[in-house]
């Protein structure tokens, strides 16, 4: 091998090895004694949008409100509460938009099945213009070209 | 077909209306769960050295401004001289609600810049403001006789809230004898305002 590869795949090990470990602001303390709960908890936390910096998961994020938000769906689920109570809980304060992963309803229709009906619409489109471009059947060899295709093939 | 030619083009001015359009409008202020419901149940302990909170049941009885704040939060000075101001004209009393402040730093504000608040309430966990889905500060309800929440505004409040969006919001539900199931705001309500530029999300502490 070149030393040049080599050097190239070690920096690129190095680069995968060193890599940070995904975000994570759950601040320690922050975090329940039971395992059950708390996975539960991160469950919840994962889907749930930060409403502060609005591309965040309420986990990934340091903002107070994230951090308060956590410290809730903790609250909740101590109390008894399934999954989907404590996600309707805060959908019932913040709205759908909290929710990460949209829920499929009527006035989301257009944002779940949009793309595969535009796919849909190009693909036809796509095909429709190979279609047409598809050139006419070529026509057969005359007499003349086949004694010469044969000669050409008979050479070997 | 002779006009085919003018497909992309309708295409294209379809798309550009639609993204010009999308231009205008506030994707930053979420729509509010709250509106047409109740005040969400509450009852805050008062500000230092001060002598009443604020609890929902104060709420009823009377159209007022419910306005979450924090001395941490610059759009809140923005807003504060206008407050003031409709505070001391006696246009609509404002409730405070002291979002996530210390105590002596929410004291030592209202004692430099005045106090506007007919009655004022401390959110020190920021419970209540979850409750109200308070997600960036200023945010400011106006609540019903029925003490039922009708518009959030988000963000400092300009003198063209007010006059456009807010005062008339105010006098529609003084004026309807019963209580207005839904009343249709004014077309201010739903316009970009440039006033104050700050993004609501800058104004949130992090």
């Amino acid at each position: 091998m070149r030393p040049q590869l080599i050097a190239t795949i070690v920096v690129a090990a190095a680069l995968l090895v060193m890599s940070p470990p995904p975000a994570q602001a759950i601040l320690a303390g922050e975090a329940l004694d039971d395992p059950v709960l708390e996975a539960r908890a991160r469950d919840i936390g994962k889907g749930l949008r930060c409403l502060v910096c609005q591309n965040q998961s309420i986990d990934d994020s340091n903002a107070t409100l994230a951090k308060d938000l956590r410290r809730l769906v903790r609250e909740r689920l101590v109390a008894g509460d399934s999954n989907q109570a404590v996600e309707d809980y805060i959908v019932e304060r913040y709205g759908d938009y909290v929710l990460l992963k949209p829920p499929f309803k009527p006035i989301t229709y257009a944002l779940w099945l949009g793309p595969g009906l535009m796919l849909l619409i190009a693909g036809t489109g796509v095909v429709l213009f190979l279609r047409r471009q598809r050139p006419a059947a070529e026509a057969p060899l005359d007499d003349d070209e086949r004694r010469r295709l044969d000669s050409l093939l008979d050479d070997d | 077909m002779r006009f085919k030619f003018i497909i992309p083009l309708l295409l294209f001015t379809g798309v550009v209306t639609a993204l010009g359009v999308g231009l205008t409008l506030k994707p930053g202020d979420l729509p509010s769960m709250m509106i047409n419901k109740e005040v969400p149940e509450f009852d805050l302990p008062p500000l230092l050295d001060r002598e009443r909170g604020l609890a929902s049941s104060d709420l009823a009885g009377e159209v007022r401004l419910v306005n979450f704040f924090a001395s941490w939060c610059i759009a809140c000075r923005a807003e504060h001289p206008l407050l003031n101001r409709i505070n001391k004209q006696g246009i609509v009393p404002v409730y405070g609600i002291n979002y996530k402040d210390k105590p002596e730093d929410a004291k030592a504000w209202l004692d430099r810049l005045g106090d506007p608040y007919s009655r004022s309430g401390a959110d020190v966990p920021g419970r209540v403001g979850i409750d109200w889905g308070v997600y960036g500060l200023p945010e400011t309800f106006i609540v019903d006789r029925e003490s039922r929440i009708v518009y959030r505004h988000i963000g400092a409040i300009s003198a063209a809230d007010l006059d456009d969006c807010i005062l008339p919001v105010i006098e529609t539900l003084r004026a309807s004898a019963l209580a207005a199931t839904s009343i249709s705001l004014p077309s201010f309500c739903q316009r970009t305002n440039r006033q104050f530029d700050l993004k609501s999300n800058l104004q949130t502490k992090s």
